[in-house]
């Protein structure tokens, strides 16, 4: 039974691995985008302090909604997917190990890249602590709720801008907490009430978003 | 309990009932609103801070609450689909939604005018607004999802599940001017005990607020019939009312 799901997590994981390209492209576009802002913007440190939080988030999400369709396009098309629905298993588990993989090869290398990020845009030490804070607690948030869109449109064909058009507003609410958290951070006021909402969001999605990934898979499935 | 509902799950019924109610959504319409405009834009007292501008409140209160309210059938209708798989119900759901959405538009513009005599700005990226902002964006998304497939119940059942994620943005929208020290004022009206809003003004309001809301249901209403008769053309009883009508589904 539960070599199943190890079978179904060594299978993603492999398969991740083997298309680099797909992997690195959203975080070459995550560097790209931010060092787009000292550019844009002007060199000056203060400035790119004060947006620093806002443009690593966007930047994040906006990555992020790049290497989303990877999640279930390529089982959908090759009928895998359709195996795993009818293997019998619970397809809720085998839903969150597939994100649980996503987010690994997705979320885990931006969270190694983020001091790179922190120091292009001169955040101060505690500024990055909450920022990797929110990063950590907010990364699986995206990639939980993302994969209810991605699953909906992913019998789409060319269905990238509109994932886009349904997941930024919904990512909103996850983006003004965690800016402000960093924010309160480089006032050195305490910010965990803003972690704490995030967390509670994550909770939330944690429990409810297998049902709807599932769902939705089955909606585009037919 | 919930019995009588059942047989509206058939388009044919549904259809029926929605002529059966729309004269009623439609005379509510002209009583309440043409009164409730009427009194408000022309009778009421003038602010005295805000002199005739303090107008706008009869067109900017209703269609904001309403934009929410108009979202939760949405969300409703959505849940009721996706749970009892009735294809009415994802009907009413698209029915509903790019009638939510202009009503949402119509709270923004408003706002926005309103915000320029009294706050000096059109627009102000204050939490209220930033979230009714995203509402718009919602119900946009909600409609281009729909949009895309071609098989309308899988349409549905799609744009569905997304109506029902949005919804963590209505409690938003409405708590935005408690959680948040915002420039939009609290609410005014909602408060059980006593409103903020002074007795002349008051009444008018809650008039434009029923006006607007039988308004958006008879809008509701008509665009389901032509959903349900666009959806149902090749059966029996839509060619049967097409022929009493003298139009001819062939042409169609």
């Amino acid at each position: 039974m539960s070599a199943f799901y190890t079978g179904v997590f060594k299978r993603d994981l492999t398969l991740a691995f083997r298309q680099k390209a797909e992997l690195l492209q959203p975080l070459m576009f995550l560097v790209l985008v931010v060092s787009l802002f000292p550019i844009g913007v002007g060199p000056a440190p203060e400035i790119l302090q004060v947006i620093g939080p806002g443009v690593i988030w966007v930047a994040a999400i906006l990555s992020s909604l790049m290497g989303m369709e990877r999640l279930f396009r390529d089982d959908f098309h090759d009928g895998s997917l359709e195996q795993l629905m009818l293997s019998g298993m619970n397809l809720n588990l085998v839903v969150a190990v597939k994100i649980f993989v996503h987010w690994l090869v997705s979320a885990v290398p931006l969270l190694i890249l983020s001091p790179l990020l922190a120091m292009f845009l001169h955040m101060t030490f505690d500024m990055y602590i909450a920022l990797l804070m929110t990063l950590l607690l907010g990364t699986p948030l995206i990639s939980m709720v993302g994969a209810i869109a991605v699953g909906l449109t992913v019998g789409v064909n060319r269905g990238g801008v509109l994932l886009a058009l349904l997941l930024i507003p919904v990512f909103i609410p996850l983006l003004i907490f965690a800016t402000s958290a960093v924010d309160s951070a480089a006032l050195q006021l305490p910010y965990l009430s803003q972690l704490a909402i995030i967390a509670a969001m994550l909770l939330l999605a944690v429990a409810f978003s297998p049902f709807a990934i599932t769902y939705s898979l089955k909606v585009s499935q037919n | 309990m919930w019995k009588w509902l059942h047989p509206y799950a058939k388009t044919e019924n549904a259809y029926a009932l929605c002529n059966t109610l729309l004269p009623w959504f439609w005379a509510g319409t002209c009583a309440f609103l043409s009164v409730g405009i009427v009194w408000g834009l022309v009778f009421a007292p003038q602010d005295y801070q805000q002199f005739e501008s303090v107008r706008i409140i009869y067109i900017h209160v209703p269609s904001a609450m309403l934009s929410m309210g108009a979202y939760v059938a949405m969300a409703v209708a959505a849940l009721v689909g996706i749970v009892w798989q009735w294809r009415t119900a994802f009907m009413t759901m698209i029915a509903i939604a790019p009638v939510g959405a202009v009503v949402t538009f119509v709270a923004l513009f408003t706002g926005a005018a309103w915000g320029k005599p009294m706050w000096g700005t059109w627009w102000i990226w204050d939490a209220r607004l930033t979230s009714e902002l995203i509402l718009l964006f919602l119900y946009i998304g909600i409609i281009a999802l729909y949009g895309v497939f071609d098989d309308k119940q899988q349409a549905g059942k799609a744009a569905g599940v997304m109506a029902l994620v949005g919804v963590v943005n209505v409690p938003i929208i409405h708590y935005s001017v408690v959680w948040w020290n915002t420039l939009h004022q609290g609410a005014s009206i909602s408060k059980v005990d006593k409103p903020d809003v002074a007795d002349p003004m008051l009444w008018p309001l809650l008039i434009c607020i029923i006006g607007f809301s039988f308004f958006i249901a008879a809008v509701s209403t008509v665009r389901l019939k032509s959903e349900i008769v666009r959806r149902e053309m090749h059966r029996p009883w839509v060619q049967k009312l097409a022929h009493n009508n003298g139009v001819t589904t062939d042409a169609v």
